[in-house]
């Protein structure tokens, strides 16, 4: 058990979660607050083997890390809000082709330039529609450094899994904060790896559905010649163009996300059967949240906390039943309202719903909740 | 010499999309001949292609292919390249694609020196969205983004690739089909970033805008305006003008980006035992 204890900030967490699911791969490009990421890898991944690449911006990164998959590593980049926008296009080609990655954001206060150094969860919306077109999306939000190493895992396993690139949502807060963790031993970690086809070349087709909604992927160079393309395309992997194929993928797309929510969908609740004010919360907000709840309870209030650390697929039937017995629910965000449209939908008018907004950089404080607790009780 | 071109094309993809008179159709063949003179092993090599009618190749080759992104082909090769050095990397591309949106990849790739070999189809024009002008649109044709004539500068591809790093630079053309399967033979036989400018030739949305109607034509002012390296030196400044080099231009042996990873690699972890 030696070195298990460490001291590590959210972005060194990061690096330590990539390398222990097996991550051999990092492009990325400098920028505050993600580039201890890339510092961290480029130590580190010599050291198993694998490989560090610093390109020359950000679409190219995103590119980098789809072609070191496609050969059969595990790859991860890390950004921050301007160059997740950068990436979004070749994140969509990630998508469309089903290859496994990680995208790490550590969000800071935008649009543009914004506030560089600040917190924000600004990007939650980004992260579910920043590339053009319906397309499917896993994104986690990690509220400590702790969670930050185990929803990292948790990120690779989903890609390799899904076969699909995860984004995983830091913010300015948890990416710099250091906490003392412990780490797992690596044979308690699980792992999840790609699916490798089981059939030769001769009866190999790239996007057929052999067994479940995730079709088996061989890395290039394994002699199954495979045709990959950003085009609408069909289980041949070749684009027909017809508007058929263009239904039958994007539905495979969605199905294989949206039909495993009960392993994609991760939440914590701390919820009381008389609790009637529950506060939803994700990232380094719920940090406060969870401090606001255990005033407000001491103080004899019945409430109760959400913790999303899957943000998309947003858990819909979850949200639905949980309105149907709150009174009311609480949203703080460092945004101007993102998730709570999604919460506002579901619950359709059954609870109340109220935000708590910051986006001038700094955080929500756990005097902002309670108050607003102590508004709605 | 015969040349098993078969076994390397998708045979059930093919006729190609490429109009009557286009030139990829041809630097793909010879590309393919050049594969097969290098002897390189097929289950070993990537194509990979970016977006317009250059980037439509690498469905019709039989190896592991990747149509990518608009412009952004050598990122996605960078990355399979040195996740498994073992692959032979092959980028396609064309003017507008790996000049235009793509160019800081090009200039990066070749400063990397990393071992892809890159054919660049150059027509002359965006072909796929019909007619505007790309960096390498001749200054004063005529382009439908460019009815008044072109007054844009073009690229030297051979120069900007070689102050930018690259080890090995040629250019070929689609008429001189001997000239183009050699230094694809010797580009893929390259080790560290070979650039290759092939080119094409247009009549449909280049050709025609611009006084030369057929395939015919272009391939004629093809052969009138390429001078072999070999000869090139000895014209005169006076002869040299309207014509282009063509041949391997530029080769060096210089130091491989992925080799010099490895030894990274192989220093961290002896240091580490
Ligand atoms: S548009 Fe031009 S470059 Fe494209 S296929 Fe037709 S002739 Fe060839």
């Amino acid at each position: 058990m030696k070195d298990k204890i460490k001291l590590l900030q959210g972005d060194e967490a990061v690096v330590e979660g990539a390398i222990a699911a097996g991550a051999r791969f990092f492009a990325g490009y400098p920028i505050t607050p993600a580039s201890e990421i890339a510092e961290g890898l480029a130590e580190k991944l010599p050291i198993y083997g694998g490989k560090f690449i610093q390109m020359e911006d950000e679409l190219a990164s995103m590119a980098c890390v789809i072609g070191a998959s496609l050969s059969g590593l595990k790859s991860i980049t890390a950004t921050s809000g301007p160059g997740f926008s950068l990436k979004q296009e070749n994140l969509g080609l990630g998508m469309m082709i089903e290859v496994p990655c990680v995208v790490v954001n550590v969000q800071r206060v935008g649009p543009s330039t914004g506030l560089p150094t600040s917190p924000s969860q600004g990007d939650v919306m980004q992260a579910k529609w920043g590339t053009h077109g319906d397309h499917p999306v896993i994104a986690l939000a990690p509220s400590s450094v702790k969670e930050t190493y185990e929803l990292t895992v948790n990120a690779f396993n989903f890609a390799e899994r899904f076969r699909t690139p995860v984004i995983l949502l830091l913010d300015e807060i948890v990416g710099h904060m250091r906490e003392k963790v412990v780490l797992p031993d690596e044979e308690d970690i699980e792992i999840w790896n790609r699916k490798k086809p089981e059939v030769g070349p001769e009866n190999f087709n790239p996007y057929e559905e052999t067994d479940g909604l995730v079709p088996p992927m061989p890395n290039y160079g394994e002699g199954y010649r495979y045709h990959t393309t950003g085009l609408f395309h069909d289980r041949t992997g070749f684009p027909r163009g017809t508007n058929e194929d263009a239904k039958n993928l994007m539905d495979r797309l969605m199905a294989k996300i949206e039909g495993n929510m009960d392993i994609i969908s991760l939440y914590e609740e701390d919820i009381r059967d008389d609790d009637e004010i529950i506060v939803l919360a994700y990232g380094s907000t719920m940090r406060s949240a969870i401090n606001a709840i255990n005033q407000a309870r001491e103080a004899g209030i019945k409430a109760g906390w959400i913790k999303l650390k899957t943000i998309w697929p947003f858990p819909v039937d979850y949200i639905k039943e949980v309105g149907r017995r709150a009174k009311a629910l609480i949203i703080p965000e460092l945004n101007r309202g993102q998730i709570i449209k999604e919460v506002r939908e579901n619950v359709f008018g059954n609870a109340e719903v109220h935000g708590i907004n910051k986006y001038d950089g700094t955080l929500i404080k756990p005097e902002e909740i309670l108050n607003m607790i102590q508004e709605v009780k | 010499m015969g040349y098993k071109i078969d076994e390397y094309l998708r045979q059930d993809k093919l006729p190609h999309i490429w109009c009557p008179g286009c030139g990829h159709g041809t630097i793909m063949g010879n590309l393919i001949r050049g594969i097969d003179k290098a002897k390189i092993d097929p289950d070993k090599t990537v194509v990979v292609s970016g977006i317009g009618c250059s980037g439509r190749a690498s469905g019709y080759m039989n190896f592991d292919t990747l149509h990518t992104t608009h412009g952004r082909a050598i990122a996605f090769a960078t990355g399979i390249k040195l996740a498994n050095p073992e692959l032979n990397v092959i980028v396609i591309t064309g003017d507008g694609d790996g000049t235009a949106i793509g160019g800081n990849h090009l200039i990066h790739g070749a400063r990397r020196n990393i071992d892809l070999t890159v054919v660049l189809m150059n027509n002359h024009i965006y072909g796929m969205t019909s007619g505007q002008f790309s960096p390498m649109t001749p200054t004063g044709d005529n382009a439908t983004t460019a009815p008044y004539g072109n007054i844009d500068q073009n690229f030297d591809l051979a120069d900007l690739t070689k102050a930018s790093g690259a080890s090995f630079i040629a250019r070929g053309t689609a008429y001189n089909t001997r000239q183009l399967i050699e230094i694809f033979a010797e580009g893929l036989l390259h080790t560290g970033f070979s650039f290759i400018e092939a080119i094409s030739q247009c009549p449909v949305n280049y050709g025609r805008r611009n006084g030369l109607s057929s395939a015919v034509d272009m391939l004629k002012c093809q052969r009138d305006s390429s001078v072999n390296i070999r000869k090139w030196d000895s014209l005169s400044k006076e002869e040299k003008k309207g014509k282009f080099p063509t041949g391997v231009l530029y080769k060096e042996d210089k130091r491989e980006y992925t080799e010099m990873y490895q030894e990274i690699i192989d220093s961290v972890q002896e240091e580490a035992k």
